[in-house]
Parts: C-alpha cells; structure tokens; sequence
C-alpha cells in the first residue's frame, strides 16, 4: 500500500454545461466555462506553482506566484483568479514568469523559519514544493530583517497546533473555515508585515468559536496549522480509503499511516457523502481505539456479582453458546434472542441477524434503530414504499427551501450541516421547526426566515396546520398529485386536514406556534421553489413518530416535492449505519430488504438459501424482549455493539429485564454499562481493524477498510460466525466479500452490490440492481416505489406523557458535536475537553422561579426515575421546556425518560418526559451508588 | 412484579395507541381491521396471547373497543 495522493487542481471545478477550448503551452485543452486557468492546466497535467489557491475554496489571487501570461492580454495575470475564454492561449513558464515567480518565493522565505529538516511537515509542505518548483536557490534580501520566527505557538487545541512563525498568510484556512465549514471562526489580523492568522477576537483556538472540524489544518498549505500526531510521530507512508464509524453522514476518509500507527485522517476528496470535508469526531476522535480501557480479552462470570474471569476465545465461545442451548431447552425456543448494532458493518450485522434465525431459530432480533428511525421506515414505507430518504446529499445544492424538523444538524449532522449553510449563504430560504433555537436558526450569514418553536409533542398538529394551509389556500400541486399518487385517498385527507380544528389558528393553543407564523412558513415551502425536508430524532422520537413522518411526506406529496434532485424528504440517520443496520433485516418482521417474514415467496428464498425452516410471524422487539424477561419468559441475549442499559429508555426497567436473565452475552470495545448485566464479554474489533461496509444516510453503501490488526484478535464478523458455528449452525465466510455477495444474492435491492463494484465505484446508493446497476442517487423519479403515494391522514393524539403540577416543565434530550450518544468511544479521546458533563439547559425564567443559578447543581426528576446534573441558563430553550444530553453514564438522562413509545414501531420517546427540576447539592445517591455498582462489576480477576 | 402487571403496563397502553391511530383512518371496521393487520404484522404470538389472557382473566382494563374488537378477531 502506498500513500494515496489528490490531484489539487487549484480551483473548484465549474458546474457549467458550456464548454470552452484553449490553448495552455501550444496544448488544446476544452474545459467547462468558468473554469479558472490554472485548473485548466491541471486537467491537461500542467501544474503551475501557487501558494494561495487549493480547490476545495474559491480563488482569492494573493501570492502572485501563478502568474501567466495570455497572448493578445498586458500583464501576468494570476491563473487562479483568470476564468478561461474561447481561443485564449496562455503560456505557463516563460523567462520573464520564471524571474517573476523567484521574486516572490525570495520574499517569502526570507520571512520564514529555515528549519526544514526538523519541521512537522517536512515532505508535505506546499512552500518547500514551491520553492523546488521555481527554481529558488538565493534570497538576496538575507534572513535577518524583520520576521515572525518568535511568535508564540497555540497548543490549545488537541488535535492540532497553531505555529504563527511559520505563516504566509495565505488565508487559506479563512477561506476553509468560511467556505467549506461555515463557522467564519478566523480571521487575518493586523495589517501588511504584521498580519497573522487570528482565531476570533485575538483568542487561542480553544476559546474561540472554532469547532475543531480540521478544514483549515487541511487548507494548510506550510506546517502553521499541523496535526499534533503528526508533529509527534512524523509523516505518514501508506493509507487506506475508509468510512467514518460516527454519525450517518459517512463522511470518507484517507486513513494515513505509518506501520500499525494511525498517524491521521484526512477527509477524501471524492467521498460523495462529504466531498473532502469532516467533522472533529471523524477526524480526529479515534483515540479510543487504543484507548487503555478497551478489552481485549474474552470473560466470563457466572453472576453478575462475582468478578470477570479472562478466558481464551475457545472457552468464552463454547459457554455462550452452551449456555444459550441450555436456556432454550428450558424456557423454549423463543426464550433467547439478539440485537444487532447500527455501529458495525452491514455484514457482521447481516451475519447476527441470521445467527438468531438459523442458531436460535426465532426472529427475536432487533436492532439500535428501534430507538431512533425505525418509525422512518414504517411512514416512508407506508406512503412512499420504501424504508429510506429519497435524495442524495448532492441534492441540496439545488434546494430552494430547506425545512428542518427536529434535528440539530450543526451539531449531529456536522459535514452535511456545513454543506447546508453553504447552500444557505447562497440564497436558499429556511424553515427550523424545533422547540430548542438550535445553531442554525442564527449563526453566522445564516438566519432562518421562520423558527416555529413548538411544544415538545406537537409535531403532528404543526404538520397537519401546515396542510391545512396548502390546501386551503390553493397551494397544492394538484397536477403532481393527479399523475402520482392515490387520489381517493388524497381526497380524505386533503378533507381531514381543511378541518376547522386542525388550522394553525385553532392549533396555537396546544402547539405554542404563532398562527401567522406557521401560515408564512407554509406559504414558503409550498411556493418558494424547490422544497426539501431534513428531519431526525426530534420527529421519531415520540409517541406519535410514524404520523409524524407520514405527515412530512404527506406534505412533501402535496407541494410536489418528491422525485427529482433538490426536493425530497430526508432523515438524518444518528448513526454511521443505522440505514445499514436496518436494511440487513434487523427487525424482528422483516428479512433483508424490508420483507415481511410472512412473505412466504420471501420465506422460501432464506429457508433454501440456509437450509432451515423459518417461522412466518414476527419476533419480539427490543422492549418487548425486556418486558419478557421481567415476565420471567425471555433469558438470554447476544448483544453486539450496542449500551441498551444507557441508551435505552426508563433505565430502571432496562435494568430489571437484563437482570432476569440468565446469559447476557456483550460484545463490544469496552465494559459498557450493559455488561455490568453480563455474563459473556466478547471482545469487540473497532472500524479500523475491520473490512466491511456502511450504508449512509443517503442510502449509500461504502466501504471500510482494515488498516490494522484487530487488537482483540478477530473482527467482529468472525466472533459472530464463530458462535453460531458453536451453536451447530455452520457459517465458513473467509472474508465479510463473501457475506455481501450473499446479501446481493438474496436481497433484490442489493442485487448489484459487491466488493468489486464499490472498489470501482467509490460508493453506491441502494437500490443496485439489473435496472439501476450503478445505483440510485434520487428515488421515486418517474412514479412511487409502491406504485401511487399514499396520503395518510394524521390526526393528533397528544402523548400520555402530560405536564402536571408534580412535573411541569418538559424534558427533552438531544446531542452535542464533540461528543457521539453514549460516549463510549468520544468520552475516550480528547473531544471530552470541549464537554466534560451533561448539562440541563433551562430558560431565566424556570430558573428564578426555582432559584436554580447557573452552574450548580440541580435535581431533575420525572415519574420514572431522579438525577442531577448542573444548570445551564439559558434562553434557547423555551420557558417550560428543559434539555440535556445523554453522553455520560453518570448523568443516565435515560434514568428520567419513560416508556411511552411510538405506537407504531415502539421507539420511544425520549423527546417528552414530564419533569420537575430542583436545587440540589451533588449527585444524586442513585448515581453514588450506581458509580459503585459499575465499579465493583468492572473487576477482573488476577490471573493466576 | 408479576407477569401480569408488566402486561399490563405494555400491550394494553400499545393495543391502544394502535387503535387510536386506526380510528381515524376510517369508520369502525376499518380501524378494527387496521389495528388487528398492525397487530399481525409487528406483535410477536407470545404478545397478542398474552393480551388476549388479560382478556379471558378479565383483566384488560382500560383497553379500547377497536384494540379489543382487533385482537379478538385474531384469536
Ligand atoms: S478547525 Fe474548523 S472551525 Fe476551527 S478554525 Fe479551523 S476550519 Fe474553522
Ligand atoms: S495558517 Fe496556513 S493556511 Fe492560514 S494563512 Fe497561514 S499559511 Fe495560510
Ligand atoms: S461524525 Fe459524521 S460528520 Fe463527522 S466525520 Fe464522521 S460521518 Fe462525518
Ligand atoms: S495561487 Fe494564484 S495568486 Fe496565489
């Protein structure tokens, strides 16, 4: 393997269809029209030198050191900042350019430190390059005039160091931090000689607005801005293509080496999901992965009580599976059961979910996206026929209106909220619709035209108001709907939503919505172009999240918003392969595909393909599972990679149902919360020491490449396989290729995915198959998936969780940038710096009233359960409404929320809790004591 | 806590967020037919027999006709 290297072509690529011919150095070169020069040349594998043009920011023509000349124009115009004409000819070296360029190079190094063969980017450094490339070998001015060689460096960020002398002000990274981010954290300072890169008001890194994404470490072009690993372990040699295992974004990366070190990542340029960019988790917070907690070695304990005991793989695997045959032959077939994780791959998912159907015979299997998307699946199935997002992230650089219903995509949705503000600061209009002022309702050249901040539970009755506006104001597009979708059944709802009570007049009162807010905001989506929705956990985690997700696609179905780029609906999926997960047929009702386990034609295809004979009704769910076990009926379960006992909710009762059950198997990096409850850890692999493949938000299937032994000795995909072959149902892949051709084999959405095709293409986006053979970026293009799109109708029922006098204000719970859910893997890196603790976010208001001060402690207590964390006073959140994250154990937000769930899928909701919130003096005893607890489960007997 | 009271507790609150949204898809039938199709497709056996034991024990409080009516027919 080598370094893989990108061609820097200088400029962005135009986007134009008008194509222009010229000549670069007596070469015929056709370009797109607006394509600079300089990009022109490259194309033909002419670089010419320049310092201040990199092509992920538009040129900005400062260092003078790409000049050209042009037949027929006076002067040496920059070739950055020169778009390309019909007929030009242009000449890239010439004796007067070569003199020229030496001018500027001399004048830069005189200011620069000379210490090449001891500086971080030694062997990566644009200046160094240049210099070589122009010919430099004097500088008549001397080093010893003024210069910057004693600023002062910035080590006060983690990840990377800011190293002032080394500066050419090439404001590169500005430009980075603008463009490709969005967060306008830096900005040059001073004045000509005395200019330097600033973060913010003169602020170290760390203080200022800098949200550590790492684009302007990237824009770099000298060591100035330098990876800290790098300035400690030296350049990388070799690297490997590979997918963020964060958030569903599935931002790719260069996974850079040096031997077994991962030296760094860096965003690559032709992951279609991110387009060279990242966030601070998948860039840098991969530490975890040699973190000195993670387990290594199998354990076993016979109860929960006694300390683990480290076993060989041998040991720990025939005990699970014995344990599981006891168990069945005991309590029944159905007493066990497994949970797949949206974390690993699609293959080692796959592979769980057929262990359950095959080894223990039963669809008792569910996966993590129960608790988040898995009412997505049940309304976009229910309307549009597929469990997915209908666009490409592509997609929203043609999008006119953006609506964004509960998500906080600046915060879980980094990279794709970046390439939203950039569409944004382009003119595209927006609506937020969230209880909470999330960042992008204001943040910098970015405001919303409408924040409609409802209620916490009133999703359903501001869609429905919204409906309610495009009908009755004649906003409708009837002629999409009379060629696309159910007429009859557009007709009862289209009657249903014009119902007097369901107009944002008469939803005010409940929904807390201005009404003539809410009818602008109708008025605009409807009529302002082309209108896309993105939408997260804030709609499905409720009582009512399918109706929610039926009533955003209803709305999208009546504006004509569904079936070509720029429009669409689109979830963004928490994590890296919730999408994934779910397609592998992780549900207890469905195979592979989203097919009912009581499609015998379904059925028939499996039980061949496995040789087993395959039960035609549904398994039970992970709070079915649980309830179960309380009820003394369900007694073991094979858990993979994921923290049920924390991020499930009602903690209390999570912890009851593992606690009746006789074998809880974990796998997993580290001794989660979970495996305080178990009686099998299996030592789990992480993303970089594993081949396999993840399915974005987007429906985008890429892969994931081992670019390190597995420190536990085997990726997760073998320890499953080596469990069901103890459990007697023989599996023999050799390589997780074979499991996709398996899949592709028996899944018709998946017919034309391999490990071939995905190496050739980059990525692909399900459905791949005879039809679609290099996938399928935009969906329900000509007609809906399930022929005709179905209107629902969506009445509101508001949620049994009400606020009372014992519980008035409303809890809701969200997530944080630096930190990833549970926290397993970010509360092990550096990230924790920038959140060290969950906070309860609560409005002046509710806090005077409570005499709650900022920064201390209070107790927050629902029917459920009590904890304590510290205030946050702030007015984001409404009066009335209180939020927290839940990315610390100690905190269990969990603790507090209950088990009402969506009626359709049972993800709960986390988004509602009913609670009270008091002075307090320090944790709460439960948390004393469940620190204890998890201590004492945490032992590991000495080896003997 | 009992068998009993944990079912109590889940399928009938579940039987019944199910109804209430199947109520307002159509008139009774359709809403019982709704709810006992959703019932079908998403419940394990071991779930609807155990609400239609709270049932016959009588101990079914609470439930809605349509949820009742639904998991009746699927007897
Ligand atoms: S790390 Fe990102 S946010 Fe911070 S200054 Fe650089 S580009 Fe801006
Ligand atoms: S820090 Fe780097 S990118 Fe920014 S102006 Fe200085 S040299 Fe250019
Ligand atoms: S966490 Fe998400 S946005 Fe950040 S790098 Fe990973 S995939 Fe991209
Ligand atoms: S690269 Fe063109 S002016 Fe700097």
């Amino acid at each position: 393997m080598s370094l893989i290297q990108e061609t820097d072509y200088g400029t962005p690529a135009a986007r134009s269809d008008r194509m222009v011919r010229l000549t670069i150095d007596g070469v015929q070169v056709t370009v797109p029209e607006g394509t600079s020069v300089m990009r022109a040349a490259k194309e033909l594998g002419t670089t010419i030198p320049k310092l201040c043009a990199t092509d992920s920011v538009a040129a900005y023509g400062s260092c003078r050191l790409c000049l050209v000349e042009i037949e027929g124009r006076a002067g040496t115009p920059a070739s950055c900042t020169t778009p390309v004409s019909e007929g030009m000819s242009v000449s890239t070296q010439t004796p007067k350019l070569a003199k020229l360029r030496k001018g500027v190079m001399e004048l830069y190094i005189s200011d620069h430190p000379l210490d090449c063969l001891t500086c971080a980017a030694n062997g990566d450094c644009e200046l160094q390059d240049m210099a070589g490339a122009v010919g430099l070998r004097e500088v008549r001015f001397g080093y010893d005039g003024a210069n910057h060689l004693v600023a002062t460096k910035d080590e006060s960020n983690p990840y990377f160091t800011y190293d002032p002398s080394k500066c050419i002000v090439c404001s590169r990274c500005v430009r980075a931090c603008e463009e490709v981010q969005g967060t306008f954290a830096l900005t040059i300072a001073g004045r000509g000689f005395g200019s330097r890169v600033s973060p913010g008001q003169s602020e170290a890194f760390m203080t200022s607005e800098c949200v550590s994404c790492g684009a302007c470490v990237q824009a770099c072009p000298t060591a100035t801005l330098t990876e800290t690993r790098v300035i400690e372990i030296g350049q990388p040699e070799h690297s490997a293509v590979t997918t963020c295992a964060y958030c569903g974004v599935g931002c790719t990366f260069k996974a850079e080496m040096r031997g077994e070190d991962l030296v760094r990542m860096v965003p690559w340029k032709d992951g279609k999901a991110n387009r060279g960019h990242s966030c601070v988790k998948g860039r840098f917070a991969w530490g975890y992965a040699t973190h000195r907690e993670r387990v290594t070695e199998p354990m076993i304990r016979a109860s929960v009580s006694d300390p683990w005991r480290v076993v060989s793989w041998d040991e720990a695997i025939t005990h699970a599976a014995s344990e599981f045959k006891r168990i069945q032959a005991r309590y029944g077939r159905d007493s066990v059961g497994g949970i797949t994780s949206s974390r690993c791959t699609n293959e080692e998912t796959y592979l769980v979910q057929k262990l359950v159907r095959t080894g223990f015979g039963n669809h008792n299997v569910d996966t993590c996206a129960r608790v988040c998307h898995s009412p997505t699946g049940y309304g976009l199935k229910t309307t549009f026929g597929t469990s997915a997002g209908t666009q490409d992230f592509d997609s929203v650089e043609q999008t006119d209106v953006m609506v964004v219903i509960g998500a906080n995509p600046t915060d879980a949705h980094p990279v794709f909220a970046s390439r939203m503000k950039k569409r944004l600061r382009a003119g595209a209009r927006l609506i937020v619709i969230d209880p909470r002022r999330i960042d992008l309702v204001r943040s910098a050249h970015i405001e919303a035209d409408h924040h409609l901040a409802l209620r916490p539970g009133t999703n359903v009755a501001v869609l429905t108001a919204l409906a309610h506006v495009i009908v009755t104001e004649g906003l409708a597009d009837e002629a999409y709907v009379r060629e696309r979708c159910d007429l009859q059944a557009y007709a009862h709802w289209a009657e249903f939503v014009s119902l007097p009570q369901n107009s944002p007049e008469a939803t005010e009162a409940v929904t807390g919505v201005p009404a003539a807010d809410l009818r602008a905001a109708a008025r605009l989506y409807a009529t302002g172009g082309n209108g896309a929705i993105f939408y997260g956990l804030g709609v499905t985690e409720h009582s009512q999240g399918s109706t929610t997700v039926m009533a955003i696609a209803n709305l999208a179905m009546v504006t004509g918003n569904v079936g070509r780029p720029g429009v669409g609906v689109n979830p963004l999926r928490g994590q890296n392969n919730v999408q994934g997960a779910c397609d592998m047929g992780s549900f207890p009702h469905e195979f592979s595909g989203y097919r009912h386990v009581s499609d015998d034609g379904a059925r028939d295809l499996f039980e061949q393909a496995w040789g087993v004979s395959l039960g035609s009704e549904p398994g039970l769910r992970i709070p079915n599972m649980l309830d179960e076990a309380v009820a003394g009926h369900f007694k073991g379960i094979y858990i993979q990679g994921e923290d049920i006992l924390q991020s499930d909710p009602n903690t209390r009762h999570v912890a009851a149902g593992l606690a009746a059950m006789e074998c809880v198997v974990v796998q997993d990096l580290f001794l989660n919360e979970t495996a305080n409850y178990a009686h099998v850890f299996l030592p789990g692999s992480t993303f970089l020491e594993k081949d396999g493949t993840f399915t974005n938000a987007e429906r985008r299937i890429q892969r994931v490449r081992r670019v390190m032994r597995p420190r536990n000795g085997y990726a997760d995909w073998e320890v499953t396989q080596r469990l069901s072959n103890a459990l007697g149902y023989p599996m023999a892949y050799s390589h997780p290729s074979e499991i996709m051709d398996e899949i592709a084999r028996l899944t018709p959405s998946f017919a034309g995915v391999s490990f071939q095709r995905l190496d050739e293409l980059g990525s692909i986006q399900w459905p791949c198959n005879a039809a679609a053979p290099d996938g399928t970026p935009v969906m329900h293009i000509d007609h809906f998936v399930r022929g005709q799109g179905q209107f629902i109708i969506t009445e509101y029922v508001p949620t049994e969780e009400k606020v009372g006098p014992r519980y008035p204000l409303l809890l809701t719970t969200g997530r944080i940038l630096s930190q990833y859910n549970v926290g397993a893997q970010t509360r092990r890196t550096e990230n924790s710096r920038w959140h060290e603790e969950d906070v309860l976010e609560i409005h002046p208001h509710d806090a005077e009233e409570r005499g709650v001060r900022d920064g201390e402690w209070v107790r927050l207590k629902s029917r459920s359960g009590e904890t304590a964390l510290r205030a946050q006073i702030t007015d984001r959140v409404a009066p009335g409404v209180v939020y927290t994250t839940f990315h610390h154990p100690l905190t269990q937000a969990n603790v507090i929320t209950t088990d009402y769930s969506d009626w359709a899928t049972n993800c709960p909701e986390y988004k509602v809790t009913a609670v009270q919130v008091a002075r307090g003096n320090g944790p709460a005893d439960w948390q004393v004591e469940y620190s204890a607890q998890a201590r004492r489960s945490r032992r590991i007997e000495a080896a003997e | 806590m009992s068998s009993d009271e944990v079912h109590a507790t889940s399928v009938v609150p579940m039987a019944n967020q199910i109804a209430a949204f199947f109520v307002s898809q159509g008139n009774h039938d359709a809403a019982v037919a709704g709810t006992a199709d959703h019932i079908k497709a998403f419940w394990a056996p071991v779930m609807r027999r155990d609400l239609l034991a709270l049932i016959d024990a009588g101990q079914a409080d609470g439930l809605s006709d349509i949820a009742r009516d639904a998991i009746l027919q699927l007897r």
